[in-house]
């Protein structure tokens, strides 16, 4: 599947209404670790249609970034029925962002 | 600019820079402080050592081995390493500038995170292990940096241009030379807060209030080297693929930074691959270009 992108608006409806398992990439463009992590990202939204893949520019949603309290980044939220199920701060591994979509 | 450089010069980084060397590429290895392998007394199972070699003796002989083949040797401390618009490496050190097509990470282990009550719940939250990819965050807000070496001092000047004040909280270690920063000397009883990072409190009772508190004790290791160019971290290891490579294109790791045995035998086999691989990889791009 796709990768969504998120901004303030469209939050509500794209994750927490979902009822597929969802991750959120919380980035910026000019934060280095992060453009490592889009690549791995991607390749997690290609390989499964199990579950939703989103992108959330911290400065183009800062509304929902601040409701989450977001101060590192990359940070990889998985939402499961609308709540925050886990947050991965960091660059973080596949495997463990692919297991905790299942 | 080098084909490669290399951040420590300890068994891993010397081997690494031996084998690149030895392929024609242009080397330059970076490295400061003490090294984990001068603290060995008397190394005697390492192949070929009859009766051993003490640590210090094996380091030293190392460095004076790359040197004489023409592997540049500096001891300069290495403060940041980013990757710039082309795909290199930029690494800055007190001193100067180095531009690399590749970088080797042979710092050796340096605990990441302290021993502070909090620093684990206020991870992502208030506490931070990047200036440069977090300070963003912390907009004209009070942050602390926890350190007091030249390490410390970079993060702050990277935090001084956005945060609204910057304080050096030095955990019971001595005030680094600074006239820019208020200093606090006191050792550091917790980080506190609720769902973020509100306060350091000290141990004499004292507390601060900050939003963000950026840790850069010491000397920058490789984890934090690693936190700064997105490389995956399990712990305070750098995690590397079977040819010493790491989740960035061009980055390797080699040594006690990768984990598993803590031995000369294991970093020196990790560092001639991490080596190898980096003449490879340079191979591949020129290939492309």
């Amino acid at each position: 599947m796709s990768v969504t992108i998120l901004d303030n608006d469209n939050f509500e409806k794209e994750v927490l209404q979902e009822t597929k398992p969802v991750l959120v990439d919380f980035f910026a463009t000019w934060c280095g670790p992060c453009k490592m992590m889009a690549p791995v990202i991607d390749e997690i939204a290609a390989e499964s249609d199990a579950y939703k893949v989103c992108k959330l520019d911290v400065d183009e949603a800062d509304e929902i970034a601040e409701k989450y309290g977001i101060m590192s980044i990359p940070t990889i939220m998985v939402f499961k029925n609308g709540e925050a199920a886990k947050s991965f701060v960091g660059v973080t591994d596949k495997q463990a962002l692919t297991d905790a979509l299942k | 600019m080098y084909d490669v450089i290399i951040i420590g010069a300890g068994p891993a980084g010397i081997s690494a820079s031996l084998y690149a060397k030895r392929a024609n590429r242009s080397v330059l290895v970076l490295y400061s402080g003490e090294s984990q392998i001068e603290k060995a007394h008397l190394i005697d199972n390492y192949y070929g050592f009859k009766g051993g070699i003490s640590g210090a003796q094996l380091y030293s002989d190392g460095i004076e081995q790359a040197k004489a083949l023409g592997v540049e040797v500096l001891n300069e401390e290495v403060l940041n390493a980013v990757m710039n618009a082309s795909m290199n490496y930029e690494i800055s050190t007190k001193q100067g500038k180095y531009e690399g097509k590749t970088l080797i990470i042979s710092t050796g282990n340096k605990r990441l995170k302290p021993d502070i009550k909090g620093v684990d719940d206020f991870e992502g939250r208030g506490i931070s292990y990047c200036a440069i990819c977090d300070g963003f965050f912390y907009r004209k807000k009070n942050v602390a940096v926890i350190g007091n070496e030249d390490y410390a001092l970079s993060e702050a000047d990277e935090l001084e241009h956005i945060a609204g004040s910057v304080r050096i909280f030095t955990d019971g270690l001595p005030a680094p030379e600074t006239e820019k920063y208020e200093v606090v000397t006191g050792k550091i009883k917790e980080f506190s807060g609720d769902a973020k990072l509100h306060k350091i409190e000290l141990e004499d009772g004292t507390s601060y209030d900050v939003d963000g508190a950026f840790i850069a004790q010491g000397s920058a290791g490789g984890a934090d080297f690693a936190k700064k160019l997105g490389i995956v971290i399990n712990g305070n290891n750098i995690k590397t693929a079977d040819d010493m490579s790491t989740n960035v294109p061009g980055v390797f790791a080699c040594g006690n930074i990768t984990g598993g045995l803590l031995q000369v035998c294991k970093a020196v086999y990790e560092g001639a691959q991490a080596g190898l691989s980096a003449v490879n990889y340079i191979k591949s791009k020129e290939k492309k270009e």
